[in-house]
């Protein structure tokens, strides 16, 4: 449970890891060299789907400066990159890309060669004189059509996924109301700022490989290339420096993280590869591309009966390390905070000639509550009552919790809402952003010709999810502490979050303290920046390591100060009597001291200052939001301004108040991103329209409505110490579903949203489709 | 590849460096002078991430050869503090959160102290103008404009 007095959590402290940033003093992937380094360019295909015939590399090679080219044939002892340990999913280890491609070619981007030169000007240019003979093959452009062959043999629809629970059927015959919706949401991306970027060196001494510009997930990664490259886990090492945003999409393991590796032990000199912007577009992963026909059955009271969803996930061109996670949790969060007693849907898994697709901030939730929010609006529509009331009268009570959600086929792992007031969020939500004064005046705008609405979309996220993580804190002799952990940091202000969770827990001066993160060769264990586990996950490690410090630290401190250890306390990293603030003191640096190797002090301690502490739990953190956009039409153009968008959140226990408003509102522009403005588009020919950041269109300063948060503490979750759930993905999931609702509301026609993201020109075909424009 | 002999003034301190005529001008800035400060996000003047100062007005570096600046005073995020003691802007990012993970925020502050050396007074519709050149994809801007307000204020204060 929350703890009783929060001296440090929540507060907005300024971020450990600001110095540098703001300097110029950052260590981005680019910024890292070695001497004697080769650089490495990939060719791509430039066929969506094709036979590989031959690749000819002889003028390449003879390109002054060009040290060696590789294709498949080079690597052939190479397997495809493989799925995370715990995610392997025999039927669909046949769909895995190759790091070069093998026979075929399945979309525009895929890795064919890769040239290593001395500088990567020169390897640029070295490509453009690699030939290759390839025979174009049917392109499979969507998921929704007929699925084709991935290879002879093999049909291109990689699985039929369900979830189901209850009766099937039943509810939907003897339903008051059925709801039916037909909906589709973008291809859409992170699209960080710092694109890819990978060095491998091989210490020949050690026979050690070293990767760096590692990201997210370092320790599942060396895991991965300790199968994949067959060496000891101690002779493969990731280190991650500073990553400009991941967003799900960076820091998964890619084909040129392999290569560059590869590369190094082979060729024996440091191999640097850096993406290109273009190449970013149609190489990183990609997600959210489906499409849904779901419908939801309703009682005579509003009350839901029962959900059903057959949608077509589109996987693009392989399935890359997380398997089929993203429709998995499509399906298992569909429902959402809602009270659903029957449940079926059901998902082609799909691959198409497109880039491959993989989890981007909010994964498979952001979709569904798209979907499940479009129909409680049309719902409320249909029954004429309010669409807050529909919702409050299928929200699950807190007295409901824990609640759990089996699934019927086997295998399944059940969902346990740890803890939560669903309606107490809206009540405040509501209150806090004067929804009903706003609705009024809205209605009064409408009266005299704008075109403006509200909407909102309501939802639980997932965070925390285990097994375990660890953490090992050590204070040296000048009383600097050392917070090393195996988390990763992507931007979110890791260090901030496990400095001030350490502060508080050991009385430690926050100025005092380093937190490392993303290095295997410092700590064997580490569980990374995926799915808001962070804070969860190794803070709860950081919260329990901390604690064990401080209980060394008092004991010492009892006998230096003479005074039993339960009446001491420990602030800003000095020890003094609770009773008598401005008594005898004790240092953390002077207690290190006393703790050192050889100290004639140490009594039958074990030496150092320092503990290593874990966290385990088999279950997750569900933390749930309510969104409210403002939105405004104008039916010139077609261009939807949002002009207020707002966040309520419920986190369990806030670390900084400031970080966290910071993932909110930039999760929640990233959403406006998806919802009007952001799509890779492609032509029927496989062709990717959107390979620049002129034509893929990130949200800018102009665009961006001023987000307004409401962060509450109401549910702390029973699964970890502090009660702590996560905060990176509250501000994106509801997005596309206020949204949607915010412009049906301002063109009075419910339901009409049926695509994302709603570009101008979507928005005036549904203008023109309700008589409201040209 | 035939190389030019150049001359580059980065942050004060003159750079002479043998460049080919190809090598866009972030390359330069960043692999031949040794300032990686500067970051290199889309590589076709969209995202702004290479802003730099030149000659005081705020260019992206990787629109631009780097033998196009043969004799410019370039002023880059290296040389925005003095000493420790950190430009109002700097302080205003850290102050206001408006950075995350601060890959864009160099672009971000070189192209604010452009904007403001220029025009001190100008006007949040034209500072929201301005600075909706550059893209951030973490923090939603909200931080940004804030940060960039409140360091123009100290920056009149003096």
């Amino acid at each position: 449970m929350a703890t009783a007095k929060k001296r440090i959590l929540g507060r907005r402290l300024r971020r450990l890891e600001d110095p540098p940033l703001i300097n110029g003093k950052g260590r981005f992937a680019d910024d890292i060299n070695f001497p004697h380094q080769l650089h490495m360019r990939i060719l791509r295909s430039p066929y969506a789907h094709a036979e590989l015939i031959s690749v000819d590399k002889t003028e390449a090679l003879k390109v002054p400066g060009v040290v060696d080219v590789w294709e498949y044939k080079d690597i052939a002892d190479l397997g495809p990159i493989d799925f995370r340990a715990d995610k392997s999913a025999e039927e669909l280890k046949a769909f895995r890309q190759y790091c070069l491609a093998k026979d075929r070619v399945r979309y525009v981007g895929d890795p064919i060669a890769a040239v290593f030169a001395e500088d990567p000007y020169i390897a640029e240019d070295a490509v453009e004189f690699i030939t290759i003979n390839a025979d174009p093959l049917p392109v499979i452009s969507s998921a929704d059509q007929e699925p084709g062959e991935f290879k002879p043999g093999l049909s291109s629809e990689a699985g039929l996924l369900t979830h189901s629970f209850g009766e099937t059927e039943r509810p939907f015959e003897d339903a008051y109301l059925v709801v039916e919706v037909d909906l589709r949401t973008g291809r859409h991306s992170g699209v960080p700022m710092e694109t890819r970027g990978a060095i491998g060196v091989h210490n020949k001494a050690s026979d050690v490989l070293e990767l760096y510009g590692a990201a997210k997930i370092p320790h599942r990664n060396r895991d991965t290339l300790v199968r994949m490259l067959n060496r000891a886990p101690a002779k493969i090492h990731l280190h991650e420096g500073h990553t400009g945003g991941g967003f799900g999409i960076r820091g998964e393991l890619y084909p040129e993280d392999v290569l560059v590796l590869l590369a190094a032990e082979r060729l024996g000199r440091p191999v640097k590869w850096i993406e290109d912007r273009q190449e970013h577009m149609m190489a990183a992963n990609q997600g959210r591309n489906q499409h849904h026909m779901a419908q939801m059955a309703f009682d005579k009271d509003g009350k839901i009966l029962g959900m059903k969803d057959e949608f077509w996930h589109d996987q693009g061109a392989y399935v890359r390390t997380h398997g089929a996670n993203v429709p998995n949790r499509t399906m298992c969060m569909l429902t959402g905070a809602y009270r659903v007693p029957s449940f079926r849907a059901k998902c082609h898994f799909r691959l198409t000639n497109k880039t491959p697709a993989a989890t981007y901030r909010a994964p498979g939730r952001f979709e569904s509550t798209f979907v499940r929010e479009r129909m409680m609006d049309i719902a409320a529509d249909r029954f004429g009552i309010d669409r807050i009331e529909i919702r409050r009268r299928n929200l699950i009570g807190a007295d409901e919790m824990p609640f759990k959600i089996s699934f019927d086929e086997p295998g399944l792992e059940a969902l346990i809402f740890d803890s939560g007031d669903y309606l107490t969020l809206l009540d405040k939500a509501l209150d806090h952003f004067q929804w009903e004064a706003l609705e009024t005046s809205l209605a009064k705008r409408r009266l005299n010709g704008e075109l403006v609405g509200c909407g909102l979309g309501i939802f639980v996220e997932e965070s925390g999810k285990g097994p375990v993580d660890g953490a090992r804190i050590s204070v040296d002799n000048n009383g600097d502490i050392e917070v090393l952990t195996g988390g990763a940091s992507v931007g979110q202000g890791f260090e901030t979050t496990m400095g001030q969770i350490t502060a508080e827990a050991l009385g430690a001066d926050y100025n005092k303290i380093t937190v490392i993160h993303g290095q295997t060769d410092r700590i064997p264990y580490g569980i990374g920046a995926h799915a808001a586990r962070a804070t969860v996950m190794t803070g709860s490690a950081v919260n329990i390591t901390a604690q064990k410090v401080k209980e060394k630290a008092l004991d010492v401190a009892s006998e230096m100060l003479q005074m039993p250890a339960d009446t001491l306390e420990i602030e800003n990293s000095v020890v003094f009597v609770a009773e008598n603030p401005s008594g005898p003191t004790v240092s953390l640096a002077e207690i290190a001291k006393r703790l050192a190797p050889g100290s004639r002090d140490l009594g039958g301690r074990e030496p150092n200052l320092s503990a290593e502490g874990f966290h385990n739990t088999s279950e997750s953190a569900f933390p749930y939001g309510v969104h409210f956009a403002v939105v405004k039409i104008d039916p010139d153009t077609g261009h939807v301004k949002v002009e207020r968008f707002m966040v309520g959140y419920d986190v369990g226990c806030v670390v900084n108040q400031m970080l966290l408003e910071g993932q909110l509102v930039g999760g929640c522009v990233q959403g406006i991103g998806g919802a009007l403005f952001e799509e890779f588009s492609y032509s029927e020919e496989g062709e990717p329209l959107a390979v620049t950041l002129a034509d893929y269109l990130l949200p800018t300063m102009d665009c961006a409505p001023k987000v307004e948060c409401m962060v509450t503490e109401d549910a702390p979750s029973p699964t970890n110490l502090l009660g702590l759930k996560g905060g990176g993905e509250g501000g994106i999931n509801g997005v596309a579903a206020a949204i949607a609702g915010a412009i049906d509301n301002a063109i009075g026609k419910v339901g009409a949203v049926t695509q994302l993201p709603v570009t101008p020109q979507r928005m005036k075909q549904i203008l023109y489709e309700i008589g409201l424009g040209e | 590849m035939e190389k030019h002999d150049i001359k580059l003034t980065i942050n004060g301190k003159v750079y002479d460096v043998s460049v080919e005529p190809r090598r866009t001008l972030v390359d330069v800035i960043r692999d031949q002078c040794g300032q990686t400060g500067t970051h290199s996000g889309c590589e076709h003047g969209v995202c702004g991430a290479c802003t730099v100062l030149l000659d005081g007005d705020p260019v992206r570096s990787c629109l631009m050869f780097g033998v196009q600046a043969n004799g410019k005073e370039i002023r880059t995020v290296e040389g925005l503090a003095e000493g420790k003691n950190l430009h109002p802007l700097q302080q205003a990012f850290t102050d206001n959160h408006a950075l995350q993970c601060g890959y864009c925020t160099p672009g971000f502050l070189m192209l604010a102290a452009g904007v403001l050396e220029k025009n001190p007074d100008i006007s949040d519709e034209e500072l929201v103008d301005a600075l909706s050149s550059n893209l951030c994809r973490c923090t939603g801007y909200a931080n940004i404009i804030t940060a960039v307000k409140a360091a123009a204020e100290q920056m009149r204060a003096g």
